[in-house]
């Protein structure tokens, strides 16, 4: 525990809790540098060895890397503080969300592997490519990919700067001291990532996972204690949860959700879900296992995250229990900052250090996969297909790394000069926009029903219809648009994510536009896949035949080492 | 290039596809599909009791339900080895 100063407690700089960060953030980046040697390869001058890392993770390495990738700073930050805030609804959805998602991968994705693994792709869009040939909707599945996680790598760094600020860095009115270590962070991310390409996220992510496991046991053990147990944590929940908002006039948030939220919550979760996938740093950290096979065994033993992850959210509620007052360096109350404030509050200093490094490296983990991943889809699918056709291998890493340089750069620009709850609103609108390319991944994985317009048609209308709905919602308190992602579900009358909502329009109109262009035998494109690519294994003796004169697939040499 | 030049012949259309035993794979399915089904049925799970170890019933179910569909994807995982043995 601090004790109170004379000074501001706020603003004071906590030297023991920053100079543990500063060891454990040192400590990670050599990890990022020598991550080259990790699984060596003879060169990393090709996509499928910087962007997918050779594609040879295994099932641990996999399970960590995808558990760092998924389970971002961000969520560590703001799944606690909408728990504080707002309460269930809001908050602990996280939970189912991530408990559904995992059937649902299992469905999917080995077959996604698959079907890369033997045509060589490396993004979604590559698989739209080759599914119908039809460049149009592989462009709007990469353009709705990358532009969905620019502000998904911008919030990581509102995670990092949640920290710092609490840590007490970001109280200083000069703004290049303020901004310093956020640009420092991520100059050296930077240069790590550009050098290893995947194989840093990796590494760090071992790291990240152990001090993540670590910290939230410390704290799920030992703070419902310090404040009277659980049964006093879900008292203090139930009372703030059910008290007025003064602003709105309203209960402040839910504690359980009532009858008019179980759609919002039930939407929420399977929207969320099914939207996770699509993401091209998701993808990139599934196909870079080492067979189809890795990801299904991934499926069982991932959930080991989600229950950390509810754990944590109720830690937003034992910050209630506590009387934790997130204020940030401005004065104003900031519930994004509660959980570090919490941590700095309850925990000796040197344990708040390790708790702030495992926020800040868990930032750094999602940032690097979510950069690599925005950048292999503009050069593959943007730079590849659209600006140079005949790129070859070397110059295709070679716009990726670049890309990934101006990928991050952008990310710190936009957090650093615009008010940061601009990231969160387009977050939340990634987050609707990148469902709407589900029909065109997962949908065509099965089966070449849907017409490639159709799929097309569906996908525009979805995008249009999730952001107006978006714009709709106002935020009672501020007055301000974007204000949440629940919008009145049409015909239904009830609320449910806006995602969902648009999800299931875009799937309509799919269906409508297919039956008339199937009507009036209209070609739907060129199928490059054969039923078989989706069961081939790295195992299969055909495969491994195929692979030896593989002179489709990308990269420069006939036959892959291993 | 992505596509266009693929190398994977004519004909045989079903080349490569494994034999399934559809039983063993339609028991996937289902042990897939029950997390999904039982966490969308809010209603059955949004209240206080019975409380256990001071968590109300709507928190510890939900953290059962990690362990149970952990437990169901990893059985459907080896159902659809042994179904395409």
């Amino acid at each position: 525990m601090n004790a109170p100063s004379p000074l501001a407690a706020t603003t004071d700089v906590n030297w023991v809790a920053m100079s543990v960060l500063v060891a454990l953030f040192v400590l990670v980046t050599v990890l990022g540098f020598m991550a080259t040697r990790f699984r060596r390869a003879e060169s990393l001058d090709n996509l499928d060895e910087w962007g997918l890392g050779g594609r040879r993770f295994g099932t641990w390495v996999t399970w960590f890397l995808l558990g760092g990738d998924l389970y971002t700073a961000y969520t560590f930050v703001a799944v606690p503080a909408a728990m504080f805030s707002l309460g269930a609804v809001a908050g602990f959805f996280a939970v189912p969300y991530t408990i559904v998602l995992y059937p649902i991968i299992f469905i999917f994705m080995a077959r996604l592997w698959s079907v890369s693994h033997r045509h060589g792709y490396v993004t979604p869009a590559d698989f739209v490519r080759g599914r119908y040939d039809d460049r149009n909707l592989s462009l709007a599945v990469a353009v709705t990919g990358f532009v969905a996680t620019m502000p998904y790598i911008a919030l990581q760094l509102v995670g990092i700067q949640a920290v710092l600020e609490v840590a007490g860095f970001g109280g200083n009115d000069n703004v290049i001291v303020k901004d310093l270590p956020l640009f420092i962070a991520f100059a050296v991310l930077a240069a790590y990532t550009y050098s290893s390409g995947l194989r840093a996220p990796a590494v760090i992510a071992f790291v990240k996972d152990f001090l993540i496991y670590l910290v939230v046991i410390v704290a799920i053990i030992y703070l419902p204690s310090q404040v009277g147990g659980w049964d006093a944590v879900f008292g203090a929940a139930e009372e703030k949860m059910n008290s007025t908002n003064e602003a709105t006039g309203a209960p402040t948030g839910s504690f359980i959700p009532g009858g008019g939220e179980y759609w919002a919550y039930a939407t929420l979760a399977l929207g969320s879900a099914l939207a996770l996938f699509m993401y091209p740093h998701s993808v990139t950290a599934s196909l870079s296992s080492e067979s189809r096979n890795t990801i299904r065994r991934n499926a069982a033993i991932l959930p080991a995250y989600s229950f950390v992850l509810g754990l944590l959210a109720l830690l937003g509620w034992v910050a209630i229990a506590a009387g934790t007052q997130p204020v940030g360096a401005d004065g104003e109350p900031n519930a994004q900052l509660v959980i570090p404030q919490l941590f700095e509050d309850q925990f000796s200093s040197w344990f708040a250090g390790v708790a702030f490094a495992a926020v800040a490296i868990g930032a750094l983990v999602p940032a690097a996969i979510m950069s690599i991943a925005a950048a292999n889809t503009f050069t593959r699918n943007i730079y590849k297909e659209w600006i140079k056709k005949d790129a070859t291998p070397a110059e295709e890493a070679k716009v990726s790394k670049l890309m990934s340089l101006v990928v991050k750069a952008f990310a710190l620009v936009f957090v650093l000069t615009l008010d940061k709850q601009n990231a969160i609103n387009f977050q939340l609108l990634g987050g609707i926009w990148i469902l709407q390319t589900f029909p065109a991944i997962v949908i065509s994985l099965f089966t070449r029903w849907f017409h490639r317009w159709g799929l097309l048609a569906g996908w525009a209308v979805g995008m249009v219809y999730g952001t107006v709905e978006a714009y709709r919602v106002v935020n009672p308190v501020t007055g301000k648009h974007f204000g949440g992602s629940l919008g009145e579900i049409p015909g239904l009358g009830e609320m449910g994510y806006i995602a969902m909502t648009a999800f299931s329009i875009n799937i309509i109109v799919a269906v409508a536009i297919t039956l008339l262009l199937n009507a009036l035998e209209v070609s739907n494109g060129t199928d490059h896949t054969t039923p078989g690519d989706y069961f081939a294994d790295r195992d299969d003796p055909r495969v491994k035949a195929d692979l030896a004169e593989g002179d489709d697939l990308t990269r420069g040499e006939p036959t892959r080492g291993d | 290039m992505i596509s266009g030049n693929d190398n994977s012949g004519p004909a045989r259309p079903d080349a490569g596809v494994p034999r399934t035993d559809k039983t063993k794979a339609t028991l996937a399915a289902v042990l897939l599909g029950i997390p999904i089904l039982a966490l969308a049925w809010v209603p059955s799970y949004a209240k206080d009791e019975p409380e256990l170890w001071g968590f109300p019933f709507f928190f510890w179910y939900q953290f059962l339900w990690v362990l149970v569909t952990s437990a169901a994807t990893w059985a459907a995982y080896r159902l659809m080895l042994a179904a395409r043995r």
